[in-house]
């Protein structure tokens, strides 16, 4: 996988710009990539979901779909198109330093 | 050895900026293994942030009859994909057994039943229309229905709504 420095760390990317390896992302790093993408804050209630996500992963090995961040995480589907617009699912992931989630629902 | 190569950074296009995308799903089917296709593909398109209707129709309304949308049955009757002998497909207490399994099958997918599926898709912004008609062919009040319907609309209004969408029939 190519390498890249953002937040002035160097860190692996896919083809699309997503982060590869789990332990390469940061706090700091979360906020570039927001901010990459148009999200210039990052709010409690953004750093909810992306904890939710970090953890879950972590436990499951995929990334939670949004079903799964408001059935498991308890964070409601709306808040998530509030929180990360129009694609919820692909932007929450791109900032946590995760894949696109796998499933469909 | 090989080294990673190093590349500028890359941002993904979320699309932001492309022109809003529309689709529409009519729902004429009610039974469970047909309910289930719009349903699935409607969450991957509100995914995407595409603008996203469903308009149920004929059998496609017991998705949204409060009586029958959470206990809608799927029958091997005449349907050559159960791999089922044929003659063994009517026989007493095969619809139960099958829609069962099912619902098991979907359950341990961790797929939501119907009711629940359209409270999803409702949150994710999808809109949900009945038909007119068929509100009228089947003597339906308001209340005879989920209340996550967008509202009633007959089929010219609703041509009119989907201007420009990609539209598909289940």
């Amino acid at each position: 996988m190519p390498v890249t420095t953002i937040a002035d760390k160097e860190v692996h990317i896919d083809e699309e710009g997503f982060l590869t390896e789990f332990d390469e992302w940061d706090r700091d790093l979360a906020i570039a990539l927001a901010s990459n993408i148009g999200i210039d804050d990052l709010t409690d209630e953004h750093w909810e979901v992306i904890d939710f996500l970090r953890s879950d992963y972590q436990e499951q090995g995929e990334t939670a779909t949004l079903r799964r961040v408001s059935t498991i995480g308890g964070i409601p589907t709306k808040s998530l198109f509030t929180l990360f617009p129009k694609k919820p699912a692909r932007k929450m992931s791109y900032v946590s330093g995760l894949q696109k989630p796998a499933g469909c629902i | 050895m090989t080294t990673d190569k190093t590349v500028e950074a890359i941002v993904p296009d979320f699309g932001d900026d492309d022109a809003q995308r529309k689709i529409a799903f009519v729902c004429s089917k009610g039974s469970l293994d047909m309910a289930y296709p719009a349903l699935v593909m409607a969450s991957g398109a509100l995914e995407q942030g595409i603008e996203t209707h469903i308009f149920f129709t004929f059998w496609g309304m017991d998705m949204i009859n409060k009586k029958t949308m959470g206990n809608l049955q799927f029958s091997p009757v005449g349907n050559p994909a159960t791999h089922m002998p044929a003659a063994l497909a009517p026989l007493p207490g095969m619809q139960a057994m099958a829609t069962r399994q099912m619902k098991k099958t979907l359950e341990e997918l961790e797929i939501p039943d119907v009711p629940s599926f359209l409270e999803h898709l409702s949150d994710m912004g999808c809109q949900l229309w009945a038909c007119k008609m068929s509100v009228d062919m089947f003597d339906l009040d308001e209340d005879d229905m989920t209340p996550l319907l967008t509202g009633v609309l007959n089929v010219s209004d609703f041509m009119e709504i989907i201007d420009g969408a990609q539209t598909m029939l289940v």
